[in-house]
């Protein structure tokens, strides 16, 4: 593809609200997880859940979009000023030509969740406060996102599960390919919710302490909560200091089962081949692979299958949900601007929680952080319904 | 960059309309449009246990996907593939939303993993064999123009065919009262970058501020409006008489999508 720059991010998870936070967990290998005290699951599980959502207000002309997950996108587009960053570009662009492409896999899925717990007892009906359009939808989020900037371009939201905005990167560099936007605010926004805090549980797939991505004895995910950002456009000439730009992209499907990934990777690979390619760079070329690495036995194993079949044990990787859990729907973006930050300070961030590598994986996997150029970074996102996405995300020369 | 497309296939499935030769006859004004609940067919390329587990809204969304298919003559196992939906299955969220209000909230995993938005992506993989990417879109009422944009911008990009599958089904009660679909629909497209003897029309897509175009016949205005998948009708019953014309199709108020249709 051709490289377009990230000429904003952000990123709010437990481990703090924008890049300082994140940044000093990341290079610090520390955690946010905590055991699960979310509304009144009490489940024998760790999650990672953001501080002050249920504080979050949203504009009075914008109530109806209220819900937990529109909070933490309004959250998450008020810190690091990415909010006006994105006003700097409407007045540049016009609201015409900035499309809205965000990752979900839940939505406002705790609104609908509550409102059953308040049926009318005659005749079973919700509550007349509930809204569905704007806060249940899958659509909704990007929709609260759009208007609360006014903006008038093309609008979506992909969800996929934990590939989803992964994808919107994709999707995005299209759409400014073909010229119908000059750019997009894309991103990831995924709220804790019953649905998966028990789903997950039904599936046996969460972890009973914090998750431990790629260790011999992990034993699933921490369900995490997260909103990423970032503002995409063509790079220009002069390029501003410190860019990170968006190199490539590759999309796949394992076509193999619904909440199992292929025993091999080989969707995890084919999407890694097709990112590489976009970006036209090689194996070689790659400093840093954020990992997909949720901690399931399975997901890891069939991960590193794929990793150690392209890049052998020559590049380091990590991942960073044992730090943040697993954000679903956000954590495509919430792992491109982990990597964003990898290339911008220069570290290798280590992997909160684990401690005795699998050594059935042979893949140099890093326990502690490493402070080191990067120039190319991989981020890994993987989905049930075998839906795979990896980015390149780099430096220029 | 110019989003002009060939449309080689076209499936369709909704209220009284079993398939495209039969919704096609009505459109061109050779039949009548009476409604009747959706006729959904058992997805027989699903194994056994998928073929068990597969909802209404997934059984929509690959009937319409295999009827163009098989229409185009294109290899299902190599295409690519844009779904947009309104939402999932709304049966499934109704029995999990219950679950979880109650005492005992153990949900069940099937339930459980056929939540997710991209369920009938998922089928549809294990179906066909498709390794290929998948898009899995959400815009509210705006979906098929959403994922026509989506579409036509894949097959501009990467010059391959796209399938595109637009489809929707039905809530109970008591989301029903809130978000009123009444039935499942849902419309295919195979769109290629080349002309082929299969070409049914060409397409040239834009963005515009042209009002949405409403359907003539009332019974058919009330489908495009009750289904969200069904805000295609415009577009397909210029295909369906064989006439040139550019038509607005629902999308993001003020921004609306334009289609210039040309038939083969």
């Amino acid at each position: 593809m051709t490289p377009l720059l990230l000429s904003h991010f952000t990123a709010s998870t437990c481990l703090g609200r924008g890049l300082a936070p994140t940044r000093a967990a990341l290079e610090s290998v520390a955690s946010g997880l905590k055991l699960c005290d979310f509304e009144t699951v009490r489940l024998d599980t760790w999650i990672g859940e953001v501080a002050g959502v249920d504080d979050v207000r949203l504009p009075a002309a914008l109530a109806r979009h209220d819900c937990r997950n529109n909070r933490l996108a309004l959250l998450g587009l008020e810190a690091d000023g990415f909010a006006d960053a994105v006003r700097a570009a409407i007045g540049r662009l016009g609201r015409r030509r900035i499309g809205v492409i965000l990752g979900t896999s839940t939505s406002g899925m705790l609104q609908l969740e509550l409102a059953y717990r308040r049926r009318d007892p005659a005749t079973g009906a919700l509550p007349e406060d509930f809204t569905y359009a704007t806060t249940h939808n899958t659509y909704s989020v990007a929709g609260f996102v759009r208007e609360y900037f006014g903006l008038e371009g093309p609008a979506v939201v992909v969800s996929t599960a934990c590939s989803s905005s992964a994808k919107v990167f994709a999707a995005a560099a299209r759409m400014i390919a073909c010229g119908l936007i000059d750019a997009a605010v894309v991103g990831g926004v995924d709220s804790l919710c019953l649905t998966t805090l028990y789903g997950f549980n039904s599936l046996e797939l969460t972890a009973p302490g914090p998750c431990r991505p790629y260790d011999a004895g992990r034993h699933g995910i921490s369900i995490g909560e997260g909103a990423a950002f970032a503002l995409l456009e063509p790079a220009p000439a002069a390029l501003p200091a410190d860019p990170v730009l968006l190199l490539g992209a590759g999309e796949s499907s394992d076509a193999y089962h619904m909440s199992s990934p292929h025993p091999e990777g080989l969707g995890a690979r084919l999407a890694m081949e097709r990112a590489l390619a976009d970006a036209n760079l090689s194996p070689a070329d790659i400093d840093y692979i954020n990992l997909h690495g949720t901690a399931t036995p399975a997901n890891d194993a069939a991960e590193g299958k794929a990793v150690a079949a392209l890049f052998g044990t020559a590049v380091p990787c990590s991942s960073t949900k044992g730090a943040t859990g697993h954000t679903l729907g956000a954590a495509g973006a919430l792992e491109a601007v982990a990597c964003a930050l990898a290339l911008r300070h220069g570290f290798l961030p280590g992997s909160a929680n684990t401690g005795q590598l699998d050594p059935e994986i042979p893949i140099d996997y890093l326990l502690a952080t490493r402070h080191a150029e990067v120039r190319h970074a991989v981020t890994n996102s993987f989905g049930f319904g075998g839906s795979n996405c990896s980015l390149v995300l780099g430096r220029p020369a | 960059m110019n989003l002009s497309v060939w449309i080689d296939g076209i499936g369709f499935v909704a209220p009284g309309l079993p398939a495209w030769p039969a919704t096609a006859d009505v459109l061109a004004g050779h039949a009548a449009y009476e409604s009747a609940p959706t006729v959904l067919a058992p997805p027989a390329l699903l194994p056994p246990a998928e073929r068990r587990r597969a909802s209404r809204l997934v059984k929509a969304a690959l009937g319409a996907g295999l009827e163009a298919v098989s229409q185009s003559g294109a290899d299902a196992a190599t295409l690519a593939t844009v779904f947009a939906s309104s939402s999932g299955d709304g049966h499934n969220c109704h029995a999990l939303c219950e679950t979880l209000a109650s005492d005992d909230r153990a949900v069940s995993p099937t339930r459980f993993h056929n939540s997710v938005h991209n369920a009938a992506a998922g089928y549809w993989g294990i179906a066909t064999g498709a390794m290929a990417p998948s898009q899995v879109l959400c815009a509210y009422d705006a979906g098929f123009a959403a994922g026509l944009l989506e579409a036509t911008v894949q097959v501009a990009t990467a010059k391959t065919p796209i399938l595109l599958i637009c489809y929707d089904a039905e809530y109970p009660e008591p989301i029903f009262a809130k978000r009123p679909v009444p039935d499942a629909g849902g419309v295919a497209l195979l769109l290629s970058p080349a002309r082929s003897p299969q070409s049914l029309a060409a397409a040239k897509v834009s963005l515009g501020d042209t009002p949405a175009v409403a359907m003539a016949d009332a019974a058919l205005e009330k489908l495009r409006t009750d289904i969200p998948a069904m805000r295609a009708l415009p577009l397909l019953q210029l295909i369906a008489r064989a006439q040139a014309g550019t038509v607005s199709l629902e999308y993001l108020a003020p921004l609306q999508l334009q289609v210039e249709v040309a038939p083969c």
